[in-house]
């Protein structure tokens, strides 16, 4: 009899020991499934273009356009040194540097600008009732189902010197000349933040959605603020989010190159205009391609370095 | 009013009910955007019962990189002068023996031996024009036949001045206003035009390409332009006049090309004698806005065209200066100029 | 009084969400306003007049062109985001596990690359699978919108789903539910937010893509961003704001027609 219970009971843990290894090859399964779509796909079309670009990035320019077949380090050298036709030294290459300074200074400014507007946005809206909120997300899209081109062109009849808002600050008496905002940075930051509020908003939105209401009672039964149960309780809980919209604003907006040049006047080079040219007229595909690489990697670094803070500031509070 | 909305629901309808009949064959056009009269496309399509798409590129350059990668569909283009010079020595135009097409007689003997196709083997005109620039002359009453008001401009110009962003228009520009010759890559003369650009620049607003919608806002009051733009913008403000430098400017000719691996050869074959008709010369005129280079097309095109000063150039002018496309070590120093002046 | 308790006020946040609205539709209004312009300008006013609606819906070039770039929106958002919502599934509330991170970079990839570096490249990939298969057509660009509509999607999706425990998942499960079942009635409804935000983002960046479509596009298959690209250098006429106008209409009425419903079909 007691032979038969440890039988029993041994094979009872072998099956349960059974069932888990299962189960998690069977999750493991299930991951890999749902995750094959996406990674297929952009395996195929998101990651062959990014080989043949770092291929394009060792080669010699073609003429006039395309590339040649030899192995080459000058897109990588012209980078960071010339040859200046001025003097005929290799000498540090401060135009591609201060371009790059320069959208990313822009392309940061606009992300906090996207998020001191974006959050309150996305924020008003998830605390409407639960059948309204699709209602306000739909608004906040809808201008953007027109093309950027046109929408930016309307911006220009809004904030030129004769435009709506010099003409009624004029009328109104607050100012006597026109205040300059077309083709500056100022206009090119405002159309920055306007081009990618919705890319901040929405993933706010997600994440504020569900927002847990027994959190913020329970802050405020021990009399913090508003402004504490803000910062201490619904930041925190929106993380998520806000980490979503600033890297879906940030990268796109260093690319970005219809708006700098429109409203910027296009008298000052972005990264995404300089990559562009190479294209182009300038008939330098590898040089496009390292400069692209180059931004590329800054971006990652950028991510890691985020990635590693975070995952540090989890560990410490845990 | 009523007249208006009756119109307005005439032409709902008749956008409801215009669904294409089936065509014997088919023709794909790849044209600068905005540049097709759709009224040639029209009659092309009803004369042949050929059904034609037609899409629209940008740039030059857009259209050479998609080429360049093969099988693109498409059976016609309209390269610029210097593109078509690149796309024959590339092996990407086919042999169409143009100058041996019926309607060729059409075509004006000066635009027959060109430095981009001479003898015209591969190509024939569809539109040339001239790239200047363009002042208001309330604002600026003094000569303005003169690169000096874009380099060294007067006060009432200076902030008021638009450019093309164009490197080769810009450089161009600049060295004809020096003196120099184009294509150039001699590092002295490089050196002073720099200097120049970067000193005419602080003068400078903006450097686009929307030159009407700056012009007519009243954005700027001076803006490199082409002579078809230039005279679209003094429709919606009267006093602005196209300049006629005397240290030279640009000319220009888009040409219609048959590709090397066109699926519908034959109809693209057509569609290039075709359009060496007067008549249907005019029609591109008319749409386009620059003249065509077809002879006898005068009688068929907008009496405000062949009167318009942009169009007819004054007998005093000097001759346009075409520009053939320059050497990579020549384009390479023009990156390092473009880069510096907008860094 | 209520209001005065109203947990989630924060003051000034309705303000700037109203500043925000009126920023974005300030602009839509003056592009609508300009439609009706007898002038063939967009920047200068002159008189009332339909005549750019007229025009606009004479001209084929436009009107197909405004047909194809629903249609490639339309597809690439929702392949997109059905992609993008199984990815966020595997990519959030686990354990870290081996490929993980690598996954989550690849998702992201298509972000990370300035648009016209894709573009060229994809250009080269599918000249070459072109020659290879002898294929054409629209099915390419459907192919290049889906790839990057991916990461506008999945963003939003995963940021939903992160904080999501799941507890209400494991109960469903302790009740012998199967896991699609699960998936269903439990987690699909808490995820709807997240989709339906993904989506939108990706619609709207399908529709709004110029660089890539340029490229990729085949005959036939301009899209209104292309067309006007190419309308820049001979200038923008209102019939543009015309065609965005008739566009924005029709989608506020069907949204209007879809909300009316819903709140019918709850009563």
């Amino acid at each position: 009899m007691a032979s038969t219970d440890q039988d029993i009971s041994l094979s009872a843990s072998e099956t349960l020991a059974h069932a888990r290894r299962v189960d998690a090859q069977r999750k493991t399964r299930a991951r890999w499934i749902l995750l094959s779509p996406a990674l297929i796909l952009i395996g195929l079309f998101g990651l062959m273009p990014l080989s043949i670009t770092l291929v394009y990035s060792f080669l010699k320019p073609g003429s006039f356009g395309g590339v040649e077949w030899v192995f080459s380090l000058d897109a990588y050298i012209q980078f960071i040194a010339q040859r200046d036709i001025f003097d005929d030294t290799l000498s540090v290459n401060w135009s591609y540097l201060s371009i790059f300074s320069r959208s990313i200074g822009l392309s940061l400014g606009a992300t906090i600008g996207a998020l001191i507007l974006g959050f309150p946005t996305a924020y008003f809206i998830a605390s409407k009732p639960a059948d309204q909120r699709n209602f306000w997300l739909f608004l906040i899209t809808l201008p953007f189902w027109t093309n950027l081109l046109i929408r930016t062109y309307a911006m220009l009849l809004i904030i030129r010197d004769q435009g709506v808002i010099n003409t009624g600050l004029m009328s109104l008496g607050i100012t006597e000349a026109p205040i300059e905002i077309l083709y500056t940075d100022t206009a090119v930051f405002i159309g920055l933040i306007y081009s990618y509020l919705p890319f901040m908003v929405l993933p706010l939105y997600a994440s504020l959605e569900k927002l847990d209401l027994r959190l913020i009672e329970a802050a405020y039964d021990l009399y913090a603020s508003r402004f504490r149960v803000l910062t201490n309780v619904i930041l925190p809980l929106a993380k998520p989010g806000i980490v979503a919209g600033c890297i879906l604003v940030f990268i796109p907006g260093l690319g970005a190159y219809i708006t700098p040049e429109l409203l910027g006047g296009g008298k000052k080079l972005m990264i995404g205009n300089l990559i562009a040219i190479q294209f182009g007229s300038s008939r330098n595909w590898p040089f496009g391609s390292a400069a692209a690489l180059i931004l590329m990697a800054v971006v990652m670094v950028a991510l890691l370095l985020y990635v590693r803070h975070s995952a540090k500031e989890g560990h410490s509070h845990g | 009013m009523k007249h208006k909305l009756l119109g307005f629901s005439a032409a709902c309808g008749v956008a409801l009910c215009s669904s294409g009949a089936v065509a014997e064959g088919e023709l794909h056009i790849y044209n600068w955007g905005n540049y097709t009269s759709p009224e040639l496309i029209e009659k092309f399509e009803q004369e042949f019962d050929i059904a034609v798409t037609l899409d629209g590129y940008d740039s030059n350059e857009t259209m050479l990189a998609k080429v360049q990668q093969g099988n693109t569909g498409y059976d016609i283009v309209v390269p610029g002068d210097y593109m078509i010079a690149i796309m024959i020595e590339q092996g990407l135009l086919e042999d169409i023996d143009a100058n041996t097409m019926e309607n060729f007689g059409n075509v004006d003997p000066k635009w027959v031996d060109v430095y981009w196709d001479p003898g015209r083997e591969y190509s024939v005109p569809y539109q040339w024009g001239t790239t200047s620039f363009v002042v208001d002359s309330e604002v600026y009453s003094g000569d303005i036949n003169t690169l000096g008001l874009i380099f060294d401009p007067p006060a009432e110009l200076q902030g008021r001045i638009n450019m093309l962003n164009d490197m080769n228009d810009v450089i161009n520009a600049g060295l004809r206003y020096l003196g120099y010759p184009r294509c150039n890559s001699n590092e002295d003369e490089l050196r002073e035009l720099t200097a120049l650009l970067l000193e005419a620049k602080t003068h400078w607003r903006t450097m686009d390409y929307s030159t009407i919608e700056k012009l007519t806002s009243g954005d700027v009051d001076l803006s490199q332009n082409w002579n078809g733009a230039s005279m679209r913008a003094r429709a919606q403000r009267p006093t602005l006049v196209y300049a006629y430098p005397k240290e030279g400017f640009t000319g220009w000719m888009d040409n219609v090309a048959v590709l090397k691996d066109a699926p519908n050869l034959e109809n693209a074959k057509l569609f290039v004698n075709y359009i060496m008709d007067p008549e249907n010369a005019a029609l591109i005129s008319n749409f386009a806005r620059y003249a065509n280079g077809i002879m006898g097309s005068e009688p068929f095109m907008d009496p405000e065209m062949t009167e318009a000063p942009e169009i007819v150039m004054p007998a005093d002018a000097p001759a346009p200066d075409f520009v053939p496309p320059c050497d990579q070590s020549v384009v390479d120093f023009y990156n390092v100029i473009w880069t510096r002046l907008k860094q | 009084m209520a209001k005065r308790y109203d947990l989630r006020r924060q003051p000034g946040f309705s303000q700037i969400a109203w500043f925000c609205i009126f920023m974005l539709y300030a602009p839509i209004l003056m592009l609508v306003l300009f439609s009706f312009n007898d002038n063939r300008s967009v920047v200068k006013w002159t008189e009332f007049s339909f005549r750019w609606y007229t025009e606009a819906f004479a001209n084929d070039g436009i009107r197909a062109a405004a047909v194809t770039s629903l249609k490639l929106a339309l597809v690439a958002s929702v392949f997109g985001t059905i992609f993008a919502t199984m990815a966020a599934l595997a990519t959030t509330r686990t354990r870290p596990y081996r490929g993980m991170n690598l996954a989550y970079a690849i998702i992201n990839q298509p972000l990370m690359i300035p648009e016209i570096v894709t573009a060229i490249a994809s250009l080269s990939l599918f000249a070459l699978i072109k020659q290879i298969t002898g294929v054409t057509g629209i099915g390419y660009l459907m192919l290049a919108h889906t790839v990057f509509c991916v990461p506008f999607a999945y963003m939003p999706i995963r940021a939903r789903l992160e904080d999501m425990t799941l507890t209400l998942e494991q109960a469903a499960a302790d009740l012998y539910a199967s896991p699609i079942r699960v998936f269903w009635e439990v987690t699909f409804p808490l995820l709807i937010p997240g989709v339906v935000s993904g989506a939108m983002l990706a619609f709207v960046v399908s529709l709004d893509d110029v660089i890539i479509t340029l490229m990729v596009a085949g005959p036939g298959e301009t899209t209104l961003p292309i067309f006007i690209l190419g309308a820049i250098r001979r200038g923008i006429t209102p019939e543009i704001n015309a065609v965005s106008t008739i566009l924005l209409a029709v989608s506020i009425l069907l949204v209007a027609v879809f909300f009316l419903f819903q709140r019918k079909t709850k009563k």
